[in-house]
């Protein structure tokens, strides 16, 4: 029994700050049509940026629990900065070309934002400890959890509702529901295309930067950590069906619970596990489970 | 195809007569372009069909470990036959998915390829019996039943290397001039159209599927040979990557363009460690991005510039 | 000599009926145009008999042989080729490489080693071009050229392998009004030579009048009228649904 709940706290854990990653990603696919393969290097970013912040603050002599503004600064900053950059002087070049060169390029900004963060930040590690016990341990029916990890559930929630609310229940975002259904229709109506593309495409490096800073905390910063969200996101998005929000939080549950059950039951299968569903998904369904592109097989 | 064969051994020729005058370091570089170019090759076989693998470090990896197991565990200590084990391999893993994969296109293509070949990093990665994630060492291979001394050891692979290269590499222009390689670009514009002038899409690219794992398998197999190592990484996506990287910049016209770029990238890679630490991969990018956008049909469209046959 | 039978096809989609117990026989050698309004299911009717849509009843038969069932792929090995309302061609290859892709396809059993462009099938290559006065443009990029010369070259291609039928959709749509002729008694002259029977899909009534042996008016699905171009042009229906003109 104790088992079982941990194997579900660990992949709930595990899928919150994937789901935030995951919803920045499907999203700028959905509105922009761009497989972003840097997606998660700007996840690093934003861990990165988190770490500077922190260390400010701390500098700075702040009470420790701004350590958490300090997070959302860092996000907001990275999104701040360097979307509108990226998505201006770099992608509306390509714009309407075949959506497999837009991923070539999203690679080749990958790999130069590698290394332009450690030109920045250096090779070394960065330690972000201080907001990671700010919640203390809460005891849930007998087992003792970070307050933290529950944190970050509540906050991957709030972003799916928030998500999915902004897009449903506000003007602005019926606006992006028709440039998702289709830009060229939307452009005809008179919408700014452009705009939604630019504010779409900030809002998911921020859901980005936000999991990499909400993660920073769990792990040591370094270079690489982009590598692997960059490839577990994939197979979020590829899994729940690219475009879709509920997509991304059952491809995130999935992803976290195969990891955590593997994990905890059978090692040998904690990485390819998630890549077998991802496979089996493109194979059997590959719209992902919940549809919303169609998938180009013949 | 006789001009093809005479320009491959002319260039053969020239390969190896001036590796005994080039330096150590500069016979390890061309080797591995050599043999990673192999790998781009496979996925310029298959971009000319109109489809981007980002998988194809499933078949570099399984050409690799073959070689090096079939040398460890079987005994078998010929390049040749190693090279061929590594092919070999490749393309029993490939060919079973092939009829599958020859249905899908665009992100779906590429995306299903990537999943693959981190299916097969990950069991590697965990598999105790194969090294896990450090893999395991390979010893060196003899040539035609003769053992290597050390101080011939860089001249010897590289010859081996680029003998295979260029051989691989004249039968696949062979293959891109012949019916079937103007059909693959016919399919690339329109393949619909192929199918109301009666030729089977599908046959056409699983064939091509199967093709580019034996030309990456056995890019793998030589890879081990000169590392003398194989590891999970081999199959990892930022590997896959830069074949993908290669096979943009050379673009899908010429076959000695693929090898010209996979010998930049070693290039890049050695110099940029030597002297700008940490710049390699922006390099890299930039690179990529300024043949996106200038020079669509990558660096082979500038060989064609210069030569008479203008073959696509 | 009936060389195509078409017999009771139907066919629907999303309850928009698209064919309706359409049934059209056709002899060697004749030249049919078939005329209807957007909708009226000419196109469908082309894409069933040329394998790209199942009918959902009904039987099409070639020389005899069942084809119903077959895909494109495999009609087109029978000896049927179609061209398109906009023109289906390889844009980022040669004019040439067109024609010799398609004669590479034609000829089954793709060889991994033969050349594309060896003397032999370049001489066939050029003489198709000929027929359509196109070896002037054999070594421009498809994606260069002007309307006229890609609708001449996609049923240039769609020729390679001699079919015994041909159909042509819509030969004279997107072609200027001075080219329209030229470009169909370019076409028809090079079919008479062949001796293929040919069946169009038309708009223009002054071609159909032209260059059919015989019309047949589609609507709502239906056959409404087949016989001899005067007849079925005068013909109340065909003017009230088809032509426009008042009966």
């Amino acid at each position: 029994m104790n088992t079982a709940l941990t194997i579900l706290a660990d992949g709930v854990a595990y899928a919150s700050w994937l789901f935030i990653v995951a919803l920045g990603l499907t999203l700028v696919f959905g509105v922009l049509k761009i497989l972003n393969v840097a997606h998660g290097s700007f996840y690093a970013v934003g861990a990165y940026a988190a770490a500077t912040f922190v260390a400010w603050f701390a500098t700075w002599g702040f009470a420790p629990w701004l350590s958490l503004i300090a997070l959302l600064l860092g996000s907001v900053a990275v999104a701040a900065l360097l979307a509108p950059l990226t998505e201006r002087g770099l992608l509306r070049v390509f714009y309407g070309r075949d959506e497999v060169l837009l991923v070539l390029v999203t690679y080749a900004l990958f790999l130069v934002l590698e290394d332009l963060m450690k030109l920045v930040w250096g090779v070394n590690p960065y330690f972000v400890t201080a907001p990671y016990g700010l919640f203390g341990n809460v005891q849930i029916g007998g087992q003792s959890y970070v307050g933290y990890d529950l944190a970050l559930v509540a906050v991957a929630i709030t972003c799916g509702l928030g998500v999915w609310w902004g897009l449903n229940r506000t003007r602005a975002g019926k606006v992006v529901l028709a440039v998702i259904h289709s830009a060229e229709i939307a452009a005809s109506m008179g919408v700014n295309v452009g705009r939604v593309y630019t504010f779409a495409f900030m809002f998911g490096i921020f859901l980005a930067a936000l999991g990499g800073a909400l993660t920073a905390p769990m792990i040591s910063v370094q270079p690489g950590v982009s590598v692997a969200v960059v490839i577990v996101s994939f197979a979020v998005v590829i899994i729940g069906g690219l475009g879709s929000i509920e997509g991304a939080a059952i491809g995130a549950l999935i992803v976290g619970m195969a990891r955590s059950l593997a994990v905890h039951t059978w090692p040998p299968a904690e990485l390819f596990s998630i890549y077998a569903a991802m496979a089996v998904v493109l194979i059997f369904r590959p719209e992902g489970l919940f549809q919303r592109v169609k998938a180009r097989r013949i | 195809m006789k001009k093809t064969a005479a320009m491959g051994l002319a260039v053969l020729a020239a390969l190896l007569a001036g590796g005994l005058l080039a330096p150590k370091w500069l016979l390890f570089l061309v080797t591995m372009s050599a043999a990673n170019g192999l790998v781009s090759l496979g996925i310029v076989l298959m971009m000319r069909g109109g489809v981007v693998s980002f998988g194809q470090g499933l078949v570099f990896a399984a050409g690799g470990y073959a070689a090096a197991l079939v040398s460890n565990k079987l005994g078998v200590s010929d390049a040749l036959l190693l090279a061929a084990a590594g092919g070999g391999a490749a393309v029993l893993l490939a060919a079973p998915f092939a009829p599958l994969l020859a249905r899908y296109r665009g992100i779906f293509f590429a995306m299903l390829t990537l999943a693959l070949s981190m299916v097969l990093y990950g069991v590697l990665m965990k598999s105790e019996s194969l090294g896990g994630s450090d893999g395991f060492n390979m010893r060196r291979p003899t040539l035609l039943g003769f053992s290597i001394p050390d101080a011939w050891s860089g001249y010897a692979l590289y010859a081996l290397v680029v003998t295979i290269a260029v051989l691989l590499s004249t039968a696949a222009r062979v293959y891109f001039d012949s019916a079937r390689g103007l059909v693959a670009l016919a399919i690339r514009e329109n393949e619909l159209r192929v199918e109301y002038l009666g030729a089977s899409v599908r046959r056409v690219m699983a064939l091509d599927f199967v093709l580019a794992a034996f030309l990456g398998g056995v890019g793998g197999a030589l890879a081990v040979m000169a590392l003398g190592h194989i590891e999970p990484q081999f199959s990892y996506w930022t590997t896959s990557g830069e074949f993908v990287f290669v096979s943009i910049l050379a673009g899908h016209h010429s076959v000695a363009a693929v090898f010209a770029a996979s010998l930049v990238l070693e290039l890049v890679r050695s110099f940029s460690s030597a002297y700008f630490p940490n710049t390699w991969q922006l390099a890299l990018g930039l690179f990529l991005l300024i043949v996106i956008r200038f020079l669509p049909k990558g660096l082979g469209s500038l060989f064609n510039r210069f030569s008479r046959q203008a073959a696509p | 000599m009936t060389v195509l039978s078409a017999r009771g096809l139907c066919k629907h989609f999303d309850g928009v009926v698209a064919a309706d117990q359409v049934t059209i026989e056709v002899a060697a050698g004749e030249r049919v145009g078939l005329i209807g309004s957007n909708g009226a299911g000419k196109t469908t009717f082309v894409n069933m008999i040329t394998g790209y849509l199942k009918p959902d009843e009904g039987r099409i038969e070639l020389q005899g042989r069942d084809i119903t069932p077959l895909g494109p792929r495999q009609i087109e090995r029978l000896g049927v080729a179609r061209s398109f309302q906009i023109p289906q061609l390889f844009p980022e290859l040669s004019v040439l490489d067109n024609m010799l892709a398609a004669d590479a396809c034609a000829q089954g059993g793709l060889s991994a080693w033969q050349p594309a462009r060896d003397a032999a099938r370049r001489a066939r290559a050029e003489a198709g071009l000929d027929r359509f006065s196109l070896r002037e443009h054999a070594a421009r990029r498809v994606a260069e050229l002007a309307g006229g010369v890609r609708k001449l070259l996609d049923i240039a291609v769609a020729l390679t392998r001699a079919p015994s039928v041909l159909l042509l959709d819509e030969p004279t749509s997107g072609v200027s009004v001075e080219e329209k002729f030229p470009v169909m008694e370019t076409v028809m002259g090079a079919l008479d030579r062949a001796r293929t029977t040919v069946l169009f899909v038309e708009h223009d009534m002054e071609i159909v009048q032209r260059y059919a042996s015989r019309v047949v008016a589609f609507y709502s699905g239906r056959v409404l009228a087949d016989g001899a171009p005067a007849a079925v042009l005068a013909d109340a229906e065909v003017r009230r649904h088809v032509t426009g003109a008042e009966a």
